[in-house]
């Protein structure tokens, strides 16, 4: 038990520190991942929702596939297809040897893409679920389709949006420990190092266990307060 | 551009992990199904020696990823081989396949509990009422009446947990198991297309998932003949 409490600790020789370090670097992975999701989700729903094929296409294949693949094999392309594009560019400029591609961005990246395939959907839900006679008084003030979008649908779209975004959330969360496969030190690769260096496998595992469970938790009761403040004052079933 | 002789190169390649792929999956949907079937009826009953520890088990498994859970399993419990072995266990926890079977297993026990666990509750209660008015056990309106109707009610949610499975067992060659995302990562490194390999291997994996909603898209439309007809 003293082993334990030392073996974590955050003095010296323990690897408290170090775990927390990690598991910021893992947050901060998850919400500039989830972010960019926002970004790739927003233009692929409203791809989906436009009336034009081609469009609704590009944004349904795009769900469909990163829905369906696997998030490490998604991981492995971006990772290993990134480097190896820029391995190619550093020959065409006379470089030589293998360039890695910087394994933050890569985790960025990959989890922006993936979280973009869930968010689309749960934006074109919530688009749908507007009321139909608020698009209707958004022509009927003359709003521009931009200054609709803006200042009227979209605050009320958010509404519908935040349960499913806090779903999506928490997925992210959870995958950014994949992103330790292509070497980045976030909390699960801190917790293998420090598992490998001390045999103490399964103290690191269940702290860094912990860990993402305190983080789920934490911002899973800010997603809860944000959707309380953003019905507040509204009637609903 | 697009090289067709290297696809009918690595689609076999690829294939080979099939198997392992499906066993995995199938495997631990099964057992997960059974857990989270008897953990849903369980916490029915409402009481609290029951459904505490039940519901710390699914905040646990719902709340950590996957791939701790795997490794925990592998090798956390690991550092315990002298009492696995005192216990029997050893060669279930000495095998990476079994332990990606455990660990898959219970995280869709947690996630499929939930699932079921709604769908028992959404049997509308005035036919268990009309159950008990006809004298039937509690056992028999179980199995005559909620079963049927819950889980009926539960096929859309419960494809999309299996898909997330189908998915979940590419995490296991992370532990050495080469199953289809264990041979595409091996094959990229050593061809160095990842695109290709990618499309591939993706392609596999899309076409499980097909077959798997179409199945049960196919399973809830023949259980529910009235809503097609209307």
């Amino acid at each position: 038990m003293m082993d334990t409490l030392h073996i974590l600790s955050l003095g010296k020789g323990g690897w408290g520190g170090a775990l927390l370090l990690a598991a910021g670097v893992t947050f901060a992975l998850s919400v500039l991942g989830f972010l960019l999701g926002a970004v790739f989700g927003a233009v692929a729903a409203g791809g989906r929702l436009s009336t034009r094929a081609l469009p609704s296409w590009l944004a349904k294949g795009y769900g469909t596939v990163f829905r369906g693949v696997p998030d490490l094999l998604t991981i492995y392309l971006l990772y290993y297809g990134g480097s190896i594009a820029l391995t190619q560019l550093g020959k065409f400029f006379g470089g030589a040897g293998f360039i890695g591609l910087p394994a933050f961005a890569t985790g960025v990246l990959a989890i922006g893409i993936i979280s973009g395939a869930y968010q689309a959907e749960v934006y074109r839900g919530a688009y749908l679920a507007v009321d139909l006679g608020q698009f209707e008084a958004c022509k009927a003030l003359g709003l521009s389709r931009f200054q609709s979008l803006r200042l009227v649908i979209v605050p009320q779209l958010m509404r519908h949006a935040l349960p499913g975004l806090g779903n999506v959330w928490q997925l992210v969360l959870k995958d950014s420990a994949l992103i330790s496969v292509i070497g980045l030190v976030e909390l699960m690769r801190q917790a293998q190092i420090g598992a490998g260096s001390m045999r103490e496998p399964f103290v690191f595992y269940i702290a860094a266990g912990t860990l993402y469970f305190l983080i789920a938790a934490v911002t899973g009761s800010v997603f809860r307060y944000g959707e309380a403040r953003a019905w507040r004052g509204i009637v609903h079933a | 551009m697009i090289d067709f002789a290297f696809f009918v190169e690595i689609i076999p390649t690829l294939l080979s992990g099939l198997p392992l792929t499906l066993q995995l999956a199938g495997s631990s949907i099964a057992i997960g199904f059974v857990l989270a079937l008897l953990l849903a009826l369980a916490r029915q009953g409402n009481h609290w020696m029951l459904v505490r520890p039940i519901r710390s088990f699914v905040a646990v498994f719902r709340g950590t990823p996957l791939l701790v859970q795997i490794f925990l399993i592998y090798y956390g419990l690991g550092q315990f081989r002298p009492s696995l072995q005192a216990a029997g266990l050893w060669w279930l926890f000495r095998e990476p396949y079994w332990c990606a079977i455990i660990a898959l297993s219970l995280n869709t026990a947690a996630y499929g509990s939930e699932i079921l666990r709604g769908a028992i509750q959404a049997v509308p209660r005035g036919l268990i009422e009309a159950a008990s008015a006809l004298g039937m056990s509690r056992f028999l309106t179980l199995r005559l009446v909620v079963l049927p109707l819950a889980l009926r009610q539960a096929i859309p949610s419960y494809s999309n947990e299996i898909i997330l499975m189908i998915k979940g067992t590419s995490l296991a060659s992370i532990i050495t198991l080469m199953e289809v995302t264990g041979i595409a990562q091996g094959l990229i490194s050593q061809t160095y297309r990842a695109v290709e390999v990618f499309v591939a291997a993706g392609a596999i994996y899309l076409t499980i998932n097909f077959t798997i909603i179409s199945a049960l898209n196919a399973l809830e439309t023949w259980l529910t003949p009235y809503r097609v007809r209307a």
